[in-house]
């Protein structure tokens, strides 16, 4: 007999139960029991936040090369982890052995094509400008800080694996929520990035049984940024997100590309005089 | 410190065999017969000081002329407003109206929405690149060639002195049109691999501190991306965007691609908030600009907004300290400390404060306060009465708060809205006169031991919009411009602004960037 | 950039601290100057101040005691008396055209100076030190320095050892000066060049004039005229901040002297304008700043005839000398 497992959330690189103490019962593909779940409240955000925005700073300083290194490393963990993750999908999805091979493959490829971007979309992005005088002016892009996600329930796990590794890599760190059947996928994917060097605190994730945290969410003035997939929640998440001016995006619908590094950047243009 | 100032008083007045004279007192008058020689020996012995005082060098104004009521410019022609009213726009500096402003009312602001609307549709969405760009250069060399009106105007409605109006505001008002200009047929290339489209009708509303500047900035590059916009001044400074509507009207720019419509909070909500326009474009205060965004939340316009700042001016001990005093100068007392980015925090390295802030203070004292149209005036007056009464009652709460108050004691004109440029030193983080954006000549002064400290400081606010960082140590001037939490880091300068260049903030300083590549971007689908 | 410590002959340190300069905020300060628009009554004062200021200098091979004559009858009556009545007729109430502070000559020319200036007080400054270029032997120079002194030269304009102070020798710039200052003792005013123009840096610019003050300059002075650039606008704002940091400092007054390069009124009342707001009018009098500048006399008296009258005037109404 299978025994069905309670999936911890995971903050600040560790596996914490809810602070509410409450879980709620998951069904797979097939109908019956597939996991029970812990049911977060916005004291887990809370906590999810701290992590994020203690992790910040560091993890924005480290070299470009050294965060590539690190999603590289995700890559690799997901790809060892194939067999798990493929699983989950199967049984949460539904999907066939082929399918599954190949939505796994397709999340582990986009923290490949990110850990090859971290030290590149600068170059892409950034500027040296021409102004007249003399001075030497340059634009360069900067993380801007805790970004919250609130994907659609309808985000594919390799969609939503790839919303992550764009937010991270150019130095964000990052509060994700999983809805739906995003939810118990948050088991591999938690072990992944668990077992990959990637510093605690830079990606947390929460489930919960019904939509309420996203409110708090988008109310937190310690985010910068949320990305919200739910097209009913963009209005309110807006409105909520005015108090501290958080940059409010609706995810690109096409993954892996630029674009969506580009959403969660701050630019910063640096004047210095040039002269002897 | 305060043991040397007396000490070199005490020294200068031995020097000085008598007091300062001014020159007409001191040149002997001499018979036409009388000796030039021995007058001239009878100055040397004497060797004067020759007390300076710059005799008043106003700009001429008799070639500008001003209606005494302004129209609204809508699908090309200037119209009354509808509802006829009009309110006074006021000549800060002499508190008189000098015109009557266009009220105009949600039926005004829907026509020309609907102006922008046929516009876009049938004329400018049509034309090439290349032609629209051929528009904006036109309207740059026109704005060129009449600049030194437009000086004078924005001089006489918004009270900044002349030589900022003349060469700062509308040099680069025109340069910001001829930037764009040369972008409209180069969008392609923009944003390498990606399909760009113009919104629409983009609603513009700008402040009353760079009103012709302001009006460029977003004007300019929302047409050169294809889009037709409808623009509202400030109340209190309307008149270089109707002379900027005749510059398009000059250059035969098709009727409906630029509106602009006078008025007060009412007709900038009946804008932002009209279903017609794709795009939303503020500069202003946060306050207003959260409002804004409150209101587009539901609506899914896209925003961009340029708010407020409260940005820091960060002197390391190892900085060239003269340069690094008009650098402060500059953040501060320019446009009277009416800017968004303007350096209102000082924060000195500890070991340097004492005479740092004894050659601010002697470098205040040079300041010329008064009348706008002076050639050598400094710091001009006050944009309102409102404004001036805010700044007053912010003052006057510091002086509660404690701090060394330090005010000028130059004679400000009995007749219009001037204040002393000023500072309060030993102000701490929490208080409110280094919190709140004073949005005047206002500066609050206080103290850092170490670089991170200075850091964590500089980025104690909510705002983000720019700072700045003195220090002749490369390796430093990097390492706190990239911990400096802010949209524009001046190394080694200040308040430096230019058509290449992206402008904008983080956190509460508001969404996106004006200005260069980067200030495309929020006026365009990026596909 | 460290500081630096050098020893006075008396076995005593002297600390130098290297102030840095920033060239684009010294330009954009400077350029703030030629801003000031100054009309009317004050740039009527505006030009006798700069009068009674002027340096005027001949400085060639082929100076003669005629020639010397010639500049000294004009430093003593800039205006031919004819042209004074003229003026007066239009505006009687107008002072008269004062002397300038100064001619600046060579060692050898000294005695014909101070015999057509007798009975005057203007004052007669001999360049020394192997002036232009100061590359001589120390003895020779100072030789140079004392023979001027023994000729009644009031004033020496000294030039620094540019070779000495780009070679890192400071030590040895800072001595000649120091040796000069006491050659001139306290009846004769020492002026230093500092050949800005060679130089080059606003930073070296910076520190030679914190040395040549801490060696006991009582002015200090830009250029040679021989060497371009000569006197500009931001390397004399360099000088004068220094100066004003060594007032700030010391108590000490130090004088400045932009020489070479300033041709026009408009030029001179930027510098005055400049001198006015950084150091403040206690330095707007010939005991403290000067221009070293002949051509600028005849410009600055077409533009007070031109005041009075509303006329322009050219160079022959004054003599061309």
């Amino acid at each position: 007999m299978r025994v069905p497992k309670t999936i911890k959330l995971f903050i600040n690189g560790a596996f914490p139960r809810t602070e509410s103490g409450r879980s709620f019962s998951f069904n797979g593909a097939d109908g019956s029991l597939y996991a029970n779940l812990c049911d977060a409240t916005r004291k887990d955000l809370r906590a999810s936040v701290d992590a994020a925005r203690g992790a910040f700073e560091g993890w924005a300083a480290r070299a470009a090369y050294n965060r590539g290194q690190i999603l590289y490393r995700m890559a690799e963990m997901a790809s060892s982890r194939s067999a798990e993750i493929e699983e989950c999908l199967r049984n949460v999805y539904g999907m066939s052995e082929s399918e599954a091979a190949k939505e796994a493959e397709a999340a582990a490829d986009s923290f490949v094509y990110f850990a090859g971007f971290t030290d590149k979309y600068q170059q892409l992005i950034g500027s040296v400008n021409p102004v007249s005088g003399p001075h030497h002016n340059f634009t360069t892009a900067e993380p801007v800080g805790v970004v919250g996600m609130i994907p659609s329930e309808k985000t594919s796990y390799s969609e939503y694996v790839s919303q992550i590794a764009a937010v991270i890599a150019s130095g964000n760190t990052a509060v994700a929520l999983m809805p739906g059947k995003l939810a118990p996928m948050l088991a591999p994917l938690s072990e992944v990035l668990a077992t990959s060097d990637l510093p605690a605190g830079v990606v947390n994730l929460l489930t919960e049984s019904k939509r309420e945290i996203f409110k708090h969410m988008a109310a937190h003035m310690e985010i910068q940024a949320l990305s919200v997939g739910e097209k009913e929640l963009f209005p309110e998440a807006r409105k909520l997100g005015v108090e501290n001016m958080k940059r409010v995006v609706a995810p690109r619908t096409e993954a892996n590309q630029l674009a969506t590094i580009l959403d969660f950047v701050e630019f910063k243009t640096v004047w210095h005089p040039i002269g002897v | 410190m305060a043991k040397q100032t007396q000490k070199t008083q005490k020294n200068s007045k031995q020097k000085r065999a008598i007091p300062p004279l001014a020159i007409k007192a001191q040149l002997v008058k001499v018979s036409k017969s009388s000796a030039i020689v021995s007058s001239a020996a009878e100055r040397h012995q004497l060797a004067p000081t020759f007390d300076f005082k710059y005799s008043a060098a106003p700009e001429a104004t008799d070639f500008v002329k001003i209606d005494t009521r302004q129209k609204l410019f809508i699908d090309g022609k200037f119209v009354d407003p509808k509802a006829g009213k009009y309110f006074p726009s006021i000549n800060p500096a002499k508190a008189e109206k000098i015109s009557e402003i266009a009220e105009a009312s949600a039926e005004d602001v829907d026509a020309a929405v609907s102006a922008a609307t046929r516009a876009y549709e049938k004329t400018w969405s049509k034309l090439s690149g290349k032609e629209r760009g051929k528009y904006l250069f036109r309207i740059a060399r026109i704005m060129q060639e009449r600049s030194r009106e437009l000086a004078v105007v924005e001089t006489l409605d918004g009270g900044k002195p002349i030589k900022e109006s003349r060469d700062i505001d509308i040099p680069l008002a025109a340069a910001h049109f001829f930037y764009y200009a040369g972008w409209a047929d180069k969008l392609d290339y923009a944003f390498p691999g990606k399909k760009v489209s113009a919104l629409g009708v983009a609603g513009q509303v700008i402040p009353w501190n760079f009103p012709l500047l302001m009006a460029a900035w977003k004007i300019a590059p929302a047409l050169a991306t294809g889009n037709t916009v409808v623009l509202k001044p400030a109340e209190t400074t309307s008149l270089t965007a109707l002379i900027l509507a005749d510059v398009c009207r000059q250059a035969e720019l098709p009727d409906g691609v630029v509106n602009i419509v006078t008025g007060a909070g009412a007709t900038g909500a009946a804008l932002v908030n009209h279903p017609g326009i794709q795009k939303i474009a503020f500069t202003g205060s946060t306050e207003v600009g959260k409002r804004i965004a409150l209101a587009a939340a539901t609506s899914g316009k896209k925003v961009t907004l340029e708010l407020g700042g409260k940005s820091a001016n960060i002197v390391f001990a190892d900085a060239a300290l003269d340069q690094a005093v008009e650098g402060v100068i500059n953040g501060i007392f320019f446009n009277q400390g009416h800017v968004c980015c303007a350096g209102s925090r000082l924060l000195l390295e500890e070991s340097i404060a004492g005479i740092f802030v004894q050659k601010l203070k002697r470098r205040m004292k040079q300041l010329r306060v008064g009348d706008p149209l002076d050639k050598n005036t400094d710091i001009g007056a006050i944009n309102s009465a409102e404004q001036l009464n805010k700044i007053q009652e912010l003052v006057a709460k510091g002086k509660e708060e404690g701090g060394e108050f330090f005010e000028t004691s130059c004679t400000l004109p009995s007749k219009g809205y001037f204040h002393r440029p000023c500072f309060f030193d030993g102000v701490t983080s929490s208080s409110l006169i280094s919190r709140v954006e004073i949005f005047g000549p206002v500066l609050a002064i206080s103290t850092f031991r170490t670089p991170e400290e200075a850091i964590q400081k500089a980025n104690d606010t909510a705002y983000g919009l720019a700072a700045g960082v003195w220090s002749e140590k490369g390796s430093k001037i990097h390492r706190t411009a990239s911990g400096l939490k802010a949209g524009v880091i001046w190394a080694n300068t200040y308040n430096k602004f230019d058509p290449a260049s992206p402008f904008g903030g983080y956190f509460e300083s508001g969404w996106g960037r004006e200005g260069g590549r980067h200030g495309l971007l929020p006026y365009l689908e990026v596909r | 950039m460290h500081d630096l410590q050098l020893r006075m002959p008396s076995g005593s340190k002297v600390h130098f601290p290297r102030v840095p300069v920033d060239m684009v905020g010294v330009h954009e300060r400077a350029d703030s100057f030629t801003k000031r628009s100054i009309k009317n009554e004050s740039k009527l004062g505006a030009l006798y101040a700069a009068l009674t200021m002027l340096d005027l200098t001949t400085l060639e091979g082929m100076d003669t005691p005629g020639k010397v004559r010639q500049l000294c009858s004009k430093a003593r009556h800039p205006v031919p008396a004819a042209m004074m009545e003229e003026l007066l007729k239009k505006r009687p109430s107008l002072p008269a055209i004062p002397s300038v502070a100064a001619v600046c000559v060579y060692p050898t020319l000294v005695p014909y100076a101070k015999e057509f200036l007798a009975g005057t007080n203007i004052k007669v400054a001999a360049v020394s030190t192997a002036f232009p270029s100061g590359q001589a032997p120390e003895d020779v120079k100072m030789l140079d320095v004392k023979r001027a002194v023994q000729l009644g030269a009031d004033e020496i304009d000294m030039v620094i050892d540019r070779g000495a102070f780009l070679s890192g020798d400071y030590q040895k710039v800072f001595d000649e000066i120091v040796k000069v200052k006491d050659i001139c003792g306290e009846r004769v005013h020492l002026k230093v060049i500092l050949e800005t123009g060679e130089l080059k840096t606003y930073d070296h610019v910076r520190f030679a004039s914190d040395m040549a003050m801490e060696a006991g300059a009582d002015f200090i002075k830009t250029s040679t005229g021989k060497v371009t650039p000569a006197a500009t606008l931001p390397v004399t704002l360099v000088m004068l901040q220094a100066i004003a940091d060594y007032y700030d400092r010391t108590g000490r007054m130090v004088g400045m002297k932009p020489a070479g390069g300033i041709r026009t009124s408009k030029q001179a009342i930027h510098y005055l304008c400049m001198v006015n707001e950084t150091l403040g009018q206690d330095w707007l009098t010939p005991d403290w700043f000067r221009f070293g500048a002949s051509v600028l006399l005849n410009d600055i008296l077409r533009q007070v005839f031109k005041q009075v009258t509303g006329r322009y005037y050219y160079d022959k109404a004054f003599s061309t000398d």
